[in-house]
């Protein structure tokens, strides 16, 4: 490829192509300027004692210190831990068997798709305010459910802090789940119909079929989904924010909220910063081990 | 491989008599195949209903007046049906001092969407054009940083970008929040398109340029009336993902042009005053009108962008 173009090369180099580059100028700043750039700021600005406004006076990890010692980004962490396993988990459970179901050549399989996957268009802030109308104690699930005789029922997880987080994942799989079941369809798809075939002919059952062999060959699209919703769960805010605002008091809150709340409103940047470094860190330990096996030995192919 | 096939012998083995009950129940293939097929639309059907129960509660909220939610339960349907609420929604409710109503979220949201969606699908396919046909040293580099930035969080880059905002003094403005929307949507527009370009024909490009036709020649008269559906994919992806933010909107704006889910969760969580939740309701769904509309009419497309888009993160 190299070859044919080089034969028309002209001797300027940087002349050569040069719409080509022209076009590549907002990429190339968005690459070198925001995410390296910005990323390193960041970064760096977070050793500093920045109160109102960022500034260079170096603090070691004084901020990293403050942040671990401070029982709001405790909570935070365990939200965010409780909340990114169970919703992983759930998440590929559900989606994976609402995938299988979908795959038994079945009628209507469009309409099903439709359904399950309307909510994912809705935002997070539209998502958080329906379930907080439906987990609403005085009119919503806990009441019809006392309604209906069970008048002992309690489910208010908005309201109690010990399981407020759960209130948050129910809302965060109905809007969720509906892309995993179809990520996993596409991977079924994807499966040769004469594994099915052969399987059948040895009198293997369906589900052993699936736990053995189909699962074990879809572990390139379980790996992708795991990644995506990792690395959205860890950015999870807008659903908070809109479902609960934090509370009841600081039960529910998450990192990506710690930091908007120190760098925009406690005018504390350093905090916010520290914090997002945490996050970054977080990402990093998801992604780049993920990465190293999908893109590690791809490279050949270049 | 190999252990493949040796758990499917053991398991033959293994399920020897199983395999000669399954013969005798082979006889009546009707009744099995109708009780799997009940348990799989049955299962189905009950997830179906769980998906639409919170858009049932919402719309018949929304259409009750407030003595009835009061002493009724959520799921009854309006005895009496009002409209009063999306009125009130749209044109009263209060934020704070301002009591116009969602709609200049609404007409906010359309002032950021439009030009966001155009601007960044215009750099983004160019770019990806670049990329797949007019590769030039360090491009792949520059590519990989953008690809790899994707999954940085939000928040790691927010505050450098209100500097460099502020520096060219777009911070606060509509301007601004466009160029951010365009730099956040630049990752997985570029990769969409670049994919798209690179799997044409390269012979029709070749031929464009042994007839003398140069970068942006090629561009506008072969490949943009050729990728018309993929064009559509971002166009999809970017309405619905910028209509939906409220991260950006809430930062990088001033509070007269915030966008409607800003608007919408101020309303809905303000602790000024009696709560009016049929108002709450008919303001949720105007605001997820935009997306589920484009959603119903894209049909197959929207999950192609989803499944491009879930590339992202």
């Amino acid at each position: 490829m190299t070859g044919l173009t080089r034969g028309s090369a002209r001797p300027n180099q940087w002349l050569r192509n040069l719409n080509a580059k022209i076009a590549s100028i907002p990429m190339i700043l968005t690459a070198v300027v925001i995410f390296v750039g910005g990323t390193a700021w960041t970064v760096v600005y977070s050793f500093t004692n920045s109160k109102l406004l960022p500034r260079l006076s170096f603090v070691g990890f004084d901020q990293y210190e403050r942040l671990w010692a401070a029982p709001r980004w405790l909570i935070s962490i365990q939200n965010l831990a409780v909340f990114g396993l169970l919703s992983l988990m759930f998440s590929l459970v559900i989606g994976f068997v609402l995938a299988a179901l979908m795959d038994q050549k079945i009628r209507f399989e469009n309409t099903f798709r439709t359904i399950m996957l309307y909510p994912f268009a809705l935002s997070f802030i539209v998502t958080g305010l329906v379930w907080q109308w439906l987990l609403n104690p005085q009119y919503g699930i806990q009441s019809i459910v006392r309604s209906l005789g069970w008048t002992s029922f309690a489910f208010d997880p908005l309201y109690n802090s010990n399981i407020v987080i759960y209130g948050i994942l129910i809302a965060a799989l109905w809007q969720g789940t509906g892309l995993v079941m179809c990520l996993m369809l596409a991977g079924l798809r994807g499966i040769d119909e004469d594994i099915w075939k052969a399987s059948r002919v040895d009198g293997i059952p369906m589900w052993k079929t699936y736990v053995l062999i189909i699962i074990p060959m879809m572990r390139g699209v379980f790996i992708t989904t795991l990644v995506i919703i990792a690395s959205g769960i860890v950015k999870v805010y807008d659903l908070v924010v809109a479902q609960t605002s934090g509370g009841p008091g600081i039960a529910s809150e998450v990192p990506a909220k710690y930091v908007y709340d120190y760098m925009f409103q406690a005018q504390n940047l350093g905090q916010g910063f520290a914090a997002s470094t945490m996050m970054l860190v977080t990402v990093a330990i998801i992604i780049v081990p993920w990465a190293y096996l999908e893109f590690g030995g791809g490279r050949k192919r270049g | 491989m190999d252990s493949i096939a040796d758990n499917n012998m053991v398991v033959g083995y293994e399920t020897a008599p199983a395999s000669l009950m399954a013969g005798a129940r082979g006889r009546k293939p009707r009744r099995t195949l109708s009780r799997r097929n009940i348990i799989v639309y049955g299962t189905l059907t009950l997830v179906a209903l769980y998906y639409l129960l919170p858009l049932y509660v919402m719309i018949v909220t929304s259409l009750k007046g407030m003595p009835e939610i009061r002493v009724g339960n959520i799921f009854a349907p309006p005895l009496e049906i009002t409209f009063e609420p999306w009125v009130k929604a749209w044109s009263e409710a209060c934020t704070g001092l301002n009591c116009d109503g969602l709609s200049r979220g609404f007409w906010n949201s359309v002032r950021i969407t439009v030009p966001s969606v155009i601007i960044s699908i215009a750099i983004a396919s160019v770019n990806g054009y670049a990329l797949a046909n007019w590769r030039f040293k360090g491009a792949d580099l520059f590519f990989t940083i953008l690809i790899v930035g994707a999954f940085i969080p939000y928040q790691v880059m927010i505050y450098p970008i209100v500097i460099v905002l502020r520096e060219l003094g777009v911070y606060g403005t509509l301007t601004g929040l466009i160029i951010v929307h365009t730099i956040f949507g630049m990752p997985i527009l570029t990769l969409l398109f670049r994919n798209y370009f690179a799997g044409l024909p390269e012979e029709l490009f070749k031929a464009a340029r042994v007839d003398g036709a140069g970068f942006w020649t090629i561009y506008f008269k072969i490949m943009l009336p050729m990728s018309l559906p993929i064009f559509v994919v971002a166009m999809i992806l970017q309405v619905t993902g910028i209509w939906n933010d409220f991260l950006f909107g809430v930062v990088f704006t001033r509070p007269e042009y915030y966008p409607m889910t800003v608007q919408l969760n101020n309303i809905v969580n303000s602790v000024q005053g009696v709560k009016e939740y049929n108002v709450n309701m008919a303001a949720t769904i105007l605001t997820g009108l935009v997306p589920l509309t484009v959603y119903f009419v894209s049909g197959r497309l929207f999950v192609r962008g989803i499944a491009a888009g879930a590339v992202k993160g």
